[in-house]
């Protein structure tokens, strides 16, 4: 399957969608897949500062931790309270329901240096 | 998801592979070999075991033989337990020592004969337990053979075993007691069949000849899906095995742990007669108490505590976390942890260090997870 073309994306497998002057960010179905089942999310409160490329929070499966890397800076303006009790929905919907923060855009040229679409499918067809 | 690593070691193939991969296993490399972590989901997994029928390649597991004149007695030297106590056909759960009574690795034997003994070795462990036990037999009449890479095994565990079982074998499940063995055949072929395992559930190991493997889980994973079963790789059988409070090796056992420590005394069969390694070291444990000990703990707060965690009681480190997961059946975060004996107490309430933060655990009672007989 191939990566949604509205949405941008890190090597860290983090996807971002622009909704003007605000962000969501959340994990990949590539990068869902392979952690497995996911049991844990461990969210920043609302109004921390993230800086770019630092970790933000981890997501846990049955068998491993993986650390969220913020694909811009920005302030968390809300995060996805849904998986506290759901965090399968990782899993089932991760470029929908299964969102984790939104932001601010400190910088709308980082942006500019994610990868879109096609790149992020290439570098997973890559491995 | 390549791994250039693997064509520069010697890494062992399941007779198997070709069917993992068939059903979409993700395969990993573990102890020398490589060995389906997943098929479909570790939850849906576990949950077909607990509930149904789970199917596992055990292949990578060691098999050793211990056979001839005075076997028991050898075999009794080299292990804390005692294979002597068995009748023919019965098995039990035993640890093999160094001398300072670490654990070299936790062990099944199985007393096939008057003077024949199968010991099961974890895999990552097989040739230390091989070694060891060539040392400490060289000076006896019996004789070991190591079978390692010549014998099969494959498990079938969960509720519906006996049903899934049955109609395979010859063998008479309903005589066969828990820790029991028995020779037959399994879809026609020669096979021994035990009723152990290491999920909790009912269920049953099933010893072929390596070649034969294949025919074998054919015909089982036909069965095991009839009922409504999976094939069941490693990520579950380490979440099943949790559940179940039992050892893993390399989490909480290893040569720093001796056998009391983990809550595995009455393995340790110090009236037996005669010496064996490790004795003077285990009769000090025994006599002083263990400073430390494995208990059970579910996490009270947010985060799950794994391998590794400091473990504290107010400012003071208590012991670290030896395994840890979400429990997929109790919905809730268990771990196993090595702490001071006096914080050992179940209801002790602890703090596990994860990550920046302090979460609160509290201690409980081993097994997290018993099955309703």
């Amino acid at each position: 399957m191939s990566a949604p073309s509205d949405l941008r994306y890190t090597r860290d497998h983090e996807w971002i969608k622009v909704d003007g002057d605000e962000a969501t960010v959340g994990i990949t179905q590539y990068a869902a897949e392979q952690l497995g089942d996911i049991v844990f999310v461990e969210l920043p409160d609302s109004g921390r500062d993230l800086e770019v490329a630092k970790p933000f929070g981890v997501v846990e499966s049955v068998k491993a931790v993986s650390d969220l890397y913020a694909p811009i800076s920005g302030a968390v303006t809300s995060t996805n309270d849904a998986l506290a009790k759901e965090p399968e929905l990782v899993n089932s919907d991760p470029y929908g329901a299964g969102w984790m923060i939104k932001l601010t855009i400190a910088d709308p040229t980082q942006i500019d240096d994610l990868l879109d679409g096609s790149a992020y499918d290439d570098l997973v067809a890559a491995g | 998801m390549t791994d250039p690593g693997v064509a520069e070691s010697v890494i062992h193939e399941t007779p198997l592979a070709s069917r993992h991969e068939a059903l979409g296993a993700r395969m990993i490399e573990f102890a020398g070999w490589r060995m389906p972590v997943q098929y479909t989901s570790i939850l849906d997994e576990h949950r077909a075991v607990r509930e149904r029928a789970g199917l596992f390649d055990l292949t990578h597991m060691g098999e050793m033989l211990v056979e001839g004149p005075t076997a028991g007695e050898a075999l009794s030297n080299a292990v804390v337990s005692n294979p002597l106590a068995l009748e023919p056909g019965r098995a039990q759960y035993s640890m093999i020592c160094a001398p300072d009574g670490g654990v070299l690795d936790d062990l099944i034997i199985y007393r096939l004969g008057q003077d024949r003994f199968m010991v099961v070795a974890n895999a990552a462990n097989a040739q230390v337990v091989s070694d060891a036990l060539a040392e400490r037999l060289a000076r006896t009449r019996a004789v070991l053979d190591d079978h390692s890479l010549a014998t099969g095994l494959v498990a079938i565990q969960g509720p519906r075993s006996v049903d899934v079982l049955s109609p395979l074998t010859d063998v008479d499940l309903a005589g066969l007691r828990y820790y029991a063995i028995a020779e037959g055949r399994v879809a026609g072929i020669p096979a021994s069949v035990a009723r152990t395992g290491y999920t909790g559930e009912d269920g049953f190991e099933v010893f072929v000849e390596i070649e034969r493997t294949g025919e074998i889980w054919d015909a089982l994973l036909d069965g095991v899906q009839g009922a409504g079963g999976l094939p069941v790789g490693l990520g579950a059988r380490d979440t099943l095995r949790l559940e179940a409070g039992m050892p893993l090796y390399g989490n909480e056992l290893d040569r720093t742990t001796n056998p009391f420590e983990a809550g595995l005394g009455r393995v340790v069969k110090l009236g037996k007669r005669g010496d064996f390694v490790g004795r003077a070291a285990l009769e000090r444990v025994a006599a002083e108490g263990p400073k430390r000990q494995l208990v059970g703990m579910i996490v009270e707060g947010r985060g799950i505590a794994r391998h590794g965690y400091p473990v504290a009681v107010g400012e003071r480190r208590t012991g670290v976390v030896t395994s840890g997961t979400q429990s997929p059946t109790l919905g809730v975060p268990i771990a196993m942890a090595y702490v001071a004996t006096t914080d050992a107490e179940p209801g002790t309430m602890v703090d596990v260090e994860i990550r920046d933060g302090r979460v609160p655990a509290r201690v409980v009672p081993l097994p997290f997870y018993r099955r309703s007989k």
